[in-house]
């Protein structure tokens, strides 16, 4: 699943002109349009908070993640009920659920975030050579990127995971070489048309080199693009990297990953629903605040796509 | 046309060429010991030995590619190892019939779902429609498939018992209406995105006006106009949302247990079966691939100036 | 500021852009943009170039600064060819000649400030950044802006303003030709004639020689010293700014001067120019003006007429003109 604006098309295509990032109190105004909309504001909220549980785990945790309760198992070897002691009950093996939660937004966040990142490296690098030189070198490039990109995502990852094997690091090498294709597009897209504008133009004869044509013309206007792309970007990742735990092929066992958790709880969760809601949950919070995050960058990022909400 | 026909035709056996290329260098060559994998890790050096003979390892990296090239070629896909003596082709082949309707059902969840709660959503914007749906829809986007699978089972099959747990069954019908909603559900929502937006812009442009201006009754703006283009870019999203249907049915076929494509990828993966996980993979790019040519082909029937436009 | 010696011209011979066009149905083609277009200016004078839309006037002066490569013909400055330069040479000649463009919402970037945008010129010539600031505020003081300009970004400036900031930039690396490609088209009337003005001023200061490129005729009628008058790729009349306003010869260009209310000229008979101009992957054989010249005869339909000198500077490109003047100087002879 690849969440991508829905003006993909427009992004694509005509690659609208976006808001001076630079023009003064940008992030002011940016601010408080953030004041005015509860649900952007909450959506951020959301993140920030999450970033914090994820970075001070151990701290927040009431429990080790690993460690086996004896009295989290009921009389009968069942997983215990949520209650005072245990806030979201126990899994199978007798472990604190909520604890297992907090630990897992670590591999959820760490996972998304880095992946992205190296996609959106990847991903610019990529479509700014391809849209900026053209020619062959362009052709090359997109006809590679085509190929990435006819590979179902997800079957993508889970067959590059089988044959690389299930760590980690493979996961997010694997994620981030799926996602770059999406930016590439884009950027590609958007450096044909911004290189052609005047201002490119009037660097070129003033004789101002490539490198920094790219560096002070071109990469400063693909900014919010790459912002939009990277936060939703964050959403897939974290969806798949859930998926792929939630497969037995993700994040290796004893770390505590939602989509293992979800794993580990389906064979019980006609007796033991939590084990199911409480991962679920926060994988649907966090994916859809980033989300509704990347909703609102484009929104504020890109006046095209304002106008047209108003 | 026919030129630009063929430059297509080729352009997309090139790309199919270099997905079987990818397909080769993650099977055989990113693995250390694609042979010691195969084998398992309890196998003996023989074992490992006589399986990298028979997969060819023990050739050079370029005989080996040509000879995949061959075999590929051939329909041959090589032969399963965890399932002892089946060749891949004939158990993807079996499993396909399954598949097939669980992408279909989706695909007619996602256009039954997505589009009508678009066009609303844009006829009708800020109100509590809009929001609906437009919530609606970030949730399904959010949403991982597998979860609301097994929601979808805890609930309505097991609390409720309207529906079968899992598995497969006469009527055949009956026991894809999960799965494949659960497999709809993402791109539903995707579409309702994309309808509403297109739709919005479509009734804001001055042919719509001119149109009200004339009188044309609103069913008519609504069918005539509007519709045909907020179509187009779902048109469009169809060759790529067939791949996107593939990729899920990994996952909802593992959740619902049916004997499909994706649960043959599953399992293998299990096993670590490579010639299977490769088999399943390329089919489903190819197939990719080949339905973003048929799309392109029949977009261009339908409008003329995509080709000008499109013409890279 | 370095005044550019006065003796040095931009010879521009032959010169030819071509573009390749593949269609969806068939093969390639070449439209020819610019084909066979000859002229010249010196320094501290202006040459206009008019047209109307697609007439290949912009491509020249893409061509000029090598933003497009010429497909044939030279270019030369100071006597010096200065087509297909690469590398370092390139960059050393990209600053002997500027441009300043039509669209003065597109010309400067957005993400830049005032300061920046001539700064980066500034950095071209190789001036260290301690000076930029007392620099800019110069190139400003020289376009009539004030320093304060220098901190605002382009979307908090007018659009006289930003032509102004991008004839600054121009100015910052001392060209010694500036190419002016409908600087003032997208201007009000009112602020178009004080930039105009501030481009004489610059010239009269700095001896720089402008290719003033514009579909206006007033507007060149103001500016330039000599005037040529393009269609559909080539040069159909030439000549001082007065002869071809006050005696223009060529059917097109006697339209042209006939639709502009106030240049009206004397007593020649006006022309309406109805129908577009050809397409030019597709030109008329013959002269490419004669399926909208009501004056055609069948010479027209298959022969091309060259350039041919009129009278003084001025040259004209029509079958119609040179058979007058044949008749006239028989006439002359009989008489």
């Amino acid at each position: 699943m690849i969440n991508l604006p829905e003006n993909e098309l427009n992004l694509a295509f005509t690659a609208s002109e976006p808001t001076v990032l630079s023009q003064p109190n940008f992030w002011r105004r940016a601010g408080r349009s953030l004041l005015h909309d509860p649900v952007a504001l909450c959506s951020f909220a959301f993140i920030a908070l999450l970033a914090v549980v994820a970075i001070f785990a151990p701290l927040i945790a009431p429990y080790d993640p690993l460690r086996q309760f004896s009295n989290g198992l009921s009389y009968v070897g069942a997983p215990v009920s949520p209650n005072g002691h245990f806030l979201l009950g126990t899994d199978a093996s007798g472990r604190d659920v909520l604890s297992r939660l907090i630990f897992g937004a670590r591999v959820s966040l760490l996972v998304g975030v880095v992946a992205t990142g190296l996609a959106s490296l990847i991903g610019v690098v990529i479509g700014t050579v391809a849209g900026y030189v053209g020619g062959v070198t362009e052709s090359i490039l997109m006809r590679f990127t085509d190929m990435v990109l006819s590979f179902p995502i997800l079957l993508f990852c889970v067959a590059l995971i089988a044959v690389t094997g299930p760590s980690t690091r493979n996961v997010v090498l694997v994620i981030a070489f799926a996602y770059w294709t999406y930016l590439a597009r884009v950027v590609r897209g958007q450096v044909l048309s911004i290189k052609e504008r005047e201002f490119v133009n009037a660097a070129r004869t003033l004789g101002v080199g490539h490198v920094k044509i790219i560096r002070k013309h071109i990469i400063p206007h693909l900014i919010p693009t790459i912002i939009v792309y990277a936060t939703l970007g964050v959403a897939t990742s974290i969806l798949i990297e859930a998926s792929l735990s939630f497969l037995g092929i993700g994040v290796p066992l004893p770390q505590a990953s939602w989509g293992e958790m979800i794993y580990e709880g389906q064979q019980y969760f006609q007796s033991a629903p939590w084990l199911l809601v409480a991962p679920g949950v926060a994988l649907i919070l966090t994916v859809l605040a980033f989300n509704l995050a990347g909703d609102w960058l484009t929104d504020i990022l890109d006046p095209a796509v304002q106008e047209m909400g108003s | 046309m026919t030129s630009w026909f063929l430059r297509r035709l080729l352009q997309m056996l090139l790309v199919i060429f270099g997905v079987v290329t990818l397909a080769f260098v993650f099977a055989y060559i990113v693995p250390a010991n694609p042979a010691r994998m195969v084998a398992g890790p309890q196998a003996s050096p023989q074992a490992v030995a006589s399986i990298a003979h028979q997969l060819g390892l023990d050739r050079s990296v370029w005989s080996q590619y040509v000879s995949f090239l061959g075999r590929i070629v051939h329909g041959n896909l090589g032969v399963s190892f965890a399932l002892q003596g089946r060749t891949v082709a004939s158990e993807i082949w079996i499993a396909l019939p399954y598949t097939a309707v669980l992408a279909v059902g989706g695909i007619l969840w996602e256009i039954v779902i997505g589009i009508p709660a678009g066009i609303i959503a844009a006829y009708r914007p800020r109100s509590v429609v809009d929001r609906f749906a437009t919530f609606g829809a970030l949730l399904g986007l959010s949403a991982p498939p597998f979860w609301l699978g097994l929601m979808l089972i805890y609930f309505l099959a097991y609390k409720v018992s309207w529906f079968p747990l899992n598995g497969v069954g006469h009527p055949l019908i009956w026991y894809m209406i999960l799965p494949s909603f659960t497999l709809g559900v993402g791109g539903a929502a995707f579409y309702s995105r994309m309808v509403r937006t297109t739709v919005r812009q479509v009734l804001r442009s001055p042919f719509i006006e001119f149109a009200r201006l004339k009188g044309m009754p609103e069913r008519t703006i609504l069918f005539r106009h509007v519709l045909r283009h907020a179509l187009t870019p779902v048109i469009t999203m169809l060759g790529m949302d067939l791949g996107y249907c593939l990729g899920g049915v990994l996952i909802i076929e593992s959740i619902f247990g049916i004997p499909g494509v994706g649960q043959l990828a599953y399992s293998s993966i299990s096993t670590l079966d490579v010639p299977m996980i490769t088999g399943t993979v390329l089919v489903a790019a190819v197939f990719m691939v080949f339905m973003s040519f048929v799309v392109d082909v029949a977009y261009t029937f339908i409008d003329p100036r995509v080709r000008l436009n499109r013409g890279r | 500021m370095k005044t550019p010696a006065r003796d040095v011209p931009l010879k521009v011979e032959g010169l030819k852009v071509y573009f390749r066009v593949r269609r969806a149905f068939g093969k390639a083609r070449a439209i020819k943009a610019v084909d066979d277009v000859s002229f010249e200016l010196r320094s501290g004078e202006t040459l206009g170039i008019a047209g109307e839309s697609g007439s290949g006037k912009s491509s020249v002066a893409r061509s000029l600064v090598q933003l497009t490569r010429p497909t044939g013909g030279t270019i030369s400055l100071a006597g010096a060819p200065v087509t297909n330069l690469t590398g370092q040479r390139l960059k050393r000649f990209r600053r002997r000649m500027q441009m300043v463009y039509q669209d003065p919402y597109d010309s400067l970037d957005p993400r830049m400030s005032v300061h920046d945008a001539i700064g980066e010129a500034l950095s071209v010539r190789g001036l260290p950044k301690a000076e930029h600031k007392s620099e800019v505020v110069q190139l400003l003081e020289r376009v009539k802006l004030p320093a304060t300009v220098a901190e605002r970004y382009p979307n908090q400036l007018s659009g006289g303003q930003r032509q102004r900031v991008s004839i600054a930039r121009a100015l910052a690396v001392n060209p010694e030709i500036i190419i002016c490609d409908e600087a003032v088209a997208a201007l009000d009337v009112s602020i178009r004639a004080q930039v105009l003005n501030l481009l004489k001023d610059i010239q009269h200061d700095t001896g720089v020689g402008y290719l003033f490129i514009s579909h206006d005729l007033s507007t060149l009628r103001f500016m330039a010293d000599h005037v040529a008058i393009m269609y559909v790729g080539r040069i159909v009349e030439h000549g001082t700014s007065e002869e071809v306003f006050s005696n223009p010869q060529h059917p097109y260009t006697r339209a042209l001067i006939a639709a502009v209310p106030s240049v009206t000229s004397r007593g020649h008979r006006r022309l309406k120019l109805s129908g577009e101009p050809p397409d030019p992957g597709n030109p008329p054989a013959g002269c490419p003006f004669h399926t909208r010249c009501p004056e055609a005869i069948d010479q027209c339909r298959t022969e091309r007429p060259e350039l041919v000198t009129f009278d003084g500077a001025q040259t004209v490109a029509c079958h119609v003109v040179q058979l007058g003047r044949a008749r006239v100087a028989a006439s002359g002879e009989t008489a």
